[in-house]
């Protein structure tokens, strides 16, 4: 069987937002007010950018170059007959550079801030692989980087701390709160608010203010680009499924994107149910939480009576997140998009399992959506095909899980 | 007229510069709270700003988040603090504004949430993360109950964005004076007088400048340029200092009246 070539190529322009940032009733721009001329220009830079050929020369050089795009798609046969029988591929962003989806909104949009002017990128990071993405976009191309990241976080991903600082960013702790992404993306605003004039936010994740959920989509639709591209040449036709783990939602929201308009395929997002699906002991935004304004947008989010945000848990700091991005609220409101969840225990056993499996170790975040795949397999059969988002490598977690597992593997 | 415009009117008639004294609402906890907003009535706030504390404050520096903190813990809900109002309104001269995050609000329910607010006698609210272009439903609610709703101007606001805030806020339009979050400091930045003066040339709302001031010098400062100078931060950190004093409403008091000397 031949696969015929493919570039790297984005979905710009066609699945818009209206003018103020809205999908359906969700995402819109609640920000303070020193922010708000900031989101405008940024808004008005960005739909220039993309139409711009140059602009987008420039992103397919470095995504193909430095990046190493496309990404395979590799059938998991011994994962597939482990999971009913269904055929199961996985759409190896794990195989990027730095290791997981995170560079290709990062490369993006430092090409953008680069183009504005701004001498300097703000950072918030969960995991850290959204940080060590920006810090390796800084150092591409020449800019200061400052990357707030919990001191929770920082614990459990140490490793990723030590990349980021080595790659020349500065990482600044945030013991505010509850010590992890929320309160990261917090100070960044803290920090951006004072110097707007500047400096460039890059947020990691389809969240926060228009148009960062549609910039962020649009920079990842990339991965469904390619994935559907491929998965026609592969397997010759649709699949049945597409999962992907949904913390903010930016490798989901990448790979559902080119899957939308085709009916057929099922879109499903994984959550992160975390020790049990009670307050503040997981992150399932839809199996736990209720609409509400964070952060900059409209969405769904854990919080309680009184409107304030619970504290979170998950096994995973990339999942460990309070909303939902805007986008995937909509997609779950209308239906066309499904979501689950896997718990902490479910997601260290895919963790392991894909490693015993397939020779391939994934990111905490990521095993959360192959550890869906084994029900959907069986629910599917023989006959079914399943795309699965492995959107990033389990390195930076070996360490957690050994700690986690008491060092046997 | 509204209790707000009849303050500010006021202040215009005398010459005389207002002070907005903003303190976080439950902190430490409710009833001394009860007893700091007494205090600042006492010492001669033009207009309070109660602060309803939110879990995620990103426009707030260290001393108000820690406050936010104290408040929390201490129990402090949206509704607990329309409560707090509604127990002292009867004994408070000044008008009541509640500065709020959306989310508290959007969960109330933003008609249930204007109904309580009027009922509990607030006279004006501002909410943070809630800039014109958001605020649509939120004004409408307002209006029907007859609060005012307060817009933020900032250093960045365009001109256009300021003409829009003068025509569909109410009260006075709270003039952010420099970038960054809230917190006191040494002193008045330069970007104060310059938005006031992009301010004054479109609109003859009242204007009250906020960020960063914590001195009487301060406070006659702005005077120059705008009807009211806001203090928030530093009264805040009065609180902290003095929570276990069983003379918080006086040292809170007697700051107040520092301010105004």
């Amino acid at each position: 069987m031949t696969t015929p070539e493919i570039v790297p190529t984005h979905n710009f322009g066609t699945r818009d937002p209206d003018a103020r940032g809205y999908f359906g009733a969700f995402g819109g721009r609640f920000v303070p007010e020193t922010l708000v001329s900031a989101v405008e220009a940024l808004t008005e830079a960005y739909l220039e950018a993309r139409r711009d050929p140059a602009f987008r020369a420039e992103l397919t050089r470095l995504l193909t170059h430095y990046v190493g795009r496309p990404t395979p798609l590799w059938e998991a046969a011994r994962l597939g007959a482990a999971s009913g029988g269904a055929r199961v591929f996985l759409k190896r962003e794990d195989l990027t550079h730095t290791g997981a989806h995170k560079i290709n909104n990062a490369l993006g949009q430092a090409l953008l801030a680069q183009r504005m002017g701004a001498r300097r990128l703000i950072a918030e990071t969960g995991a850290g692989q959204h940080g060590v993405a920006s810090a390796t976009a800084a150092a591409l191309l020449g800019l200061e980087c400052v990357v707030y990241m919990g001191t929770e976080d920082m614990a459990r991903q140490a490793l990723n701390v030590f990349r980021m600082r080595l790659l020349g960013a500065e990482v600044r702790g945030v013991d505010s709160g509850s010590a992890t992404l929320k309160d990261a993306i917090n100070e960044a605003m803290r920090d951006w608010v004072a110097s707007v004039a500047d400096s460039y936010y890059l947020l990691g994740s389809a969240l926060g203010p228009h148009p960062y959920p549609l910039m962020v989509r649009e920079f990842q639709s990339v991965i469904g680009q390619e994935a559907r591209a491929q998965i026609l040449a592969q397997a010759g036709r649709l699949p049945d499924a597409v999962v992907a783990s949904v913390g903010g939602g930016s490798n989901a929201m990448g790979i559902f994107d080119a899957f939308v308009d085709d009916a057929s395929v099922r879109l499903i997002g994984v959550e992160a149910g975390g020790e049990a699906i009670t307050i503040g002991r997981h992150a399932a935004r839809f199996a736990g939480g209720a609409e509400g304004v964070f952060q900059g947008t409209r969405t769904w989010l854990l919080q309680d009576d009184d409107g304030n945000v619970t504290a979170t848990h998950s096994v995973s700091a990339g999942l460990d997140y309070a909303a939902v991005g805007p986008e995937h609220a909509w997609l779950q409101s209308t239906g066309r998009a499904e979501y689950a969840w896997a718990d902490d225990r479910a997601a260290l056993a895919a963790f392991e399992s894909l490693a015993r499996l397939e020779g391939i170790v994934p990111a905490l975040e990521s095993a959360h959506a192959v550890a869906h795949v084994a029900a959907l397999g069986r629910e599917l059969g023989p006959e079914g095909i399943i795309v699965v988002n492995l959107s990033g490598r389990g390195d930076k977690d070996v360490q957690s899980v050994a700690n986690l597992t008491g060092g046997r593997a | 007229m509204s209790r707000l415009d009849g303050t500010f009117a006021r202040l215009r008639a005398e010459q005389r510069t207002g002070l907005v004294a903003y303190v976080t609402a439950g902190d430490p906890d409710l009833p001394r709270s009860a007893e700091v907003i007494r205090a600042v009535d006492r010492g001669g706030a033009d207009v309070i700003e109660l602060g309803v504390p939110f879990s995620d404050p990103l426009a707030d520096g260290p001393v108000i988040q820690r406050a936010t903190e104290r408040a929390l813990a201490a129990g402090t809900t949206l509704a607990r603090v329309l409560d707090l109002a509604a127990s002292l309104r009867a004994d408070v001269a000044a008008p009541l504004v509640l500065f709020t995050y959306a989310n508290p609000m959007v969960r109330m329910g933003i008609p249930a949430f204007a109904r309580r607010a009027r009922e509990a006698g607030i006279d004006g609210v501002l909410v943070l993360d809630l800039p014109p272009e958001e605020a649509g439903e939120a004004r409408a609610s307002f209006v029907a109950e007859g609060l005012d709703t307060i817009f933020l101007l900032s250093p960045t606001t365009s001109v256009e964005r300021i003409r829009r805030a003068a025509e569909l806020g109410g009260g006075f339009l709270y003039g952010i004076s420099r970038l960054g979050v809230t917190g006191a400091r040494a002193d008045v930045a330069d970007s104060a007088e310059s938005l006031a003066a992009r301010v004054r040339a479109e609109t003859t709302r009242p204007l009250a400048l906020g960020f960063g001031f914590s001195r009487p010098e301060h406070v006659r400062a702005v005077g120059r340029w705008a009807d009211a100078a806001v203090v928030g931060s530093a009264l805040v950190q009065v609180v902290a200092e003095h929570a276990g004093n069983p003379d918080l409403g006086g040292e809170v008091e007697r700051y107040v009246r520092w301010l105004r000397s």
